[in-house]
């Protein structure tokens, strides 16, 4: 982590928020846009849950932490909250890495 | 800075039709303390220092994107493939800034202060009161609560952090697990189910040949589906 990559995203972040509140304030995007923009979070979020589970570096692998995000998983689907998705998904990755 | 002078004769806080958004944003608060703790582990355990990890979640506060920044920067990737990722991530918060401006009066100083909090969760707490009063309130109320506890949990999970082995207690497995929780509400409708397989499965697909981070950037194409008119009316994910 460098300080140029924090101000650099701390600055990108609020000029995407102050462009949408202040500067455009009002409008409404293509439909097309808004349809896309929409799914940005559904399909990078999903590909971020791949790479911290399934990969090391440029491997694809599969250790202990595909053991914890299938339980986690399993308590997001369960609709159990936050902190015991999170809390299943360390404490199951921690436990099969010590049996390992 | 939540509204004092709503012109009501009822104090906001004791509004009887404020309580359900009041008790939400306090659930939702407790949530956003752990799971900012979890961020702050994460992004010490990836090498970043406290300074470092608090300023994100001060400044940047976006969650999905500064866990996204770390993520990636731990992984090894460029500074250029984690600010693109971190930024895909944080353009959504454009569009929740187009329906609040809508919702949201005041002078543009007050403006670009609400801008910082403009996030999934203000907005939509906000966009859930049928009241234009109740709907500013709900924003600002949940705005400046989740920013204390984000920013709380950040620093406490950062000094954590430092102080154990991430591995030896799974919170490795912190970041794909608080992932698991962000995508899972968003996979009500079939769009947004086909957007987040095809980019799980761009990312698995690619990762092996390019460069560290750059799967990221390259599974925002599975929103590509959106190019699709939706055929039964189906409304947008949020």
């Amino acid at each position: 982590m460098t300080w140029t990559l924090v101000i650099v995203l701390a600055i990108g972040a609020y000029v995407f928020k102050v462009t949408g509140l202040v500067f455009l304030g009002g409008r409404s995007l293509p439909p097309i846009l808004e349809r896309c923009l929409a799914l940005i979070p559904a399909a990078v979020i999903s590909a971020l849950v791949v790479k911290d589970t399934l990969t090391a570096g440029q491997d694809v692998v599969i250790d202990a932490r595909a053991a914890g995000i299938a339980v986690a998983a399993f308590a997001a689907w369960r609709r159990w909250p936050l902190i015991v998705v999170i809390v299943l998904g360390a404490v199951v990755t921690a436990l099969v890495r010590r049996i390992g | 800075m939540a509204r004092r002078d709503v012109g009501d004769h009822v104090a906001w806080w004791r509004d009887p039709d404020l309580r359900p958004m009041i008790l939400a944003c306090l659930t939702l608060s407790a949530a956003v303390g752990v799971f900012g703790f979890s961020f702050g582990v994460g992004s010490v355990a990836a090498g970043s220092s406290v300074a470092q990890t608090c300023a994100l979640s001060l400044f940047v506060f976006t969650g999905a994107s500064q866990f996204s920044a770390v993520s990636v920067i731990g992984a090894g990737g460029s500074l250029g493939s984690a600010l693109g990722g971190a930024l895909l991530l944080a353009a959504r918060n454009g569009v929740y800034g187009l329906a609040m401006s809508r919702r949201l009066d005041g002078s543009l100083g007050r403006r670009l202060l609400a801008a910082q909090l403009t996030i999934d969760e203000t907005t939509a707490m906000s966009v859930a009161q049928t009241d234009r009063r109740h709907g500013q309130i709900a924003f600002w109320f949940t705005g400046v609560t989740l920013y204390l506890f984000w920013n709380a949990g950040t620093l406490i999970g950062a000094l954590t952090g430092s102080a154990i082995d991430p591995e030896t207690f799974g919170l490795d497995a912190a970041f794909p697990a608080g992932f698991v929780a962000m995508v899972w509400p968003l996979l009500s409708d079939r769009r947004a189910r086909l957007a987040a397989a095809l980019g799980a499965l761009i990312c698995l697909v690619s990762v092996s040949f390019t460069p560290v981070g750059v799967p990221i950037l390259l599974s925002a194409l599975a929103v590509l589906v959106g190019l699709q008119r939706p055929v039964d009316g189906a409304v947008v994910a949020r």
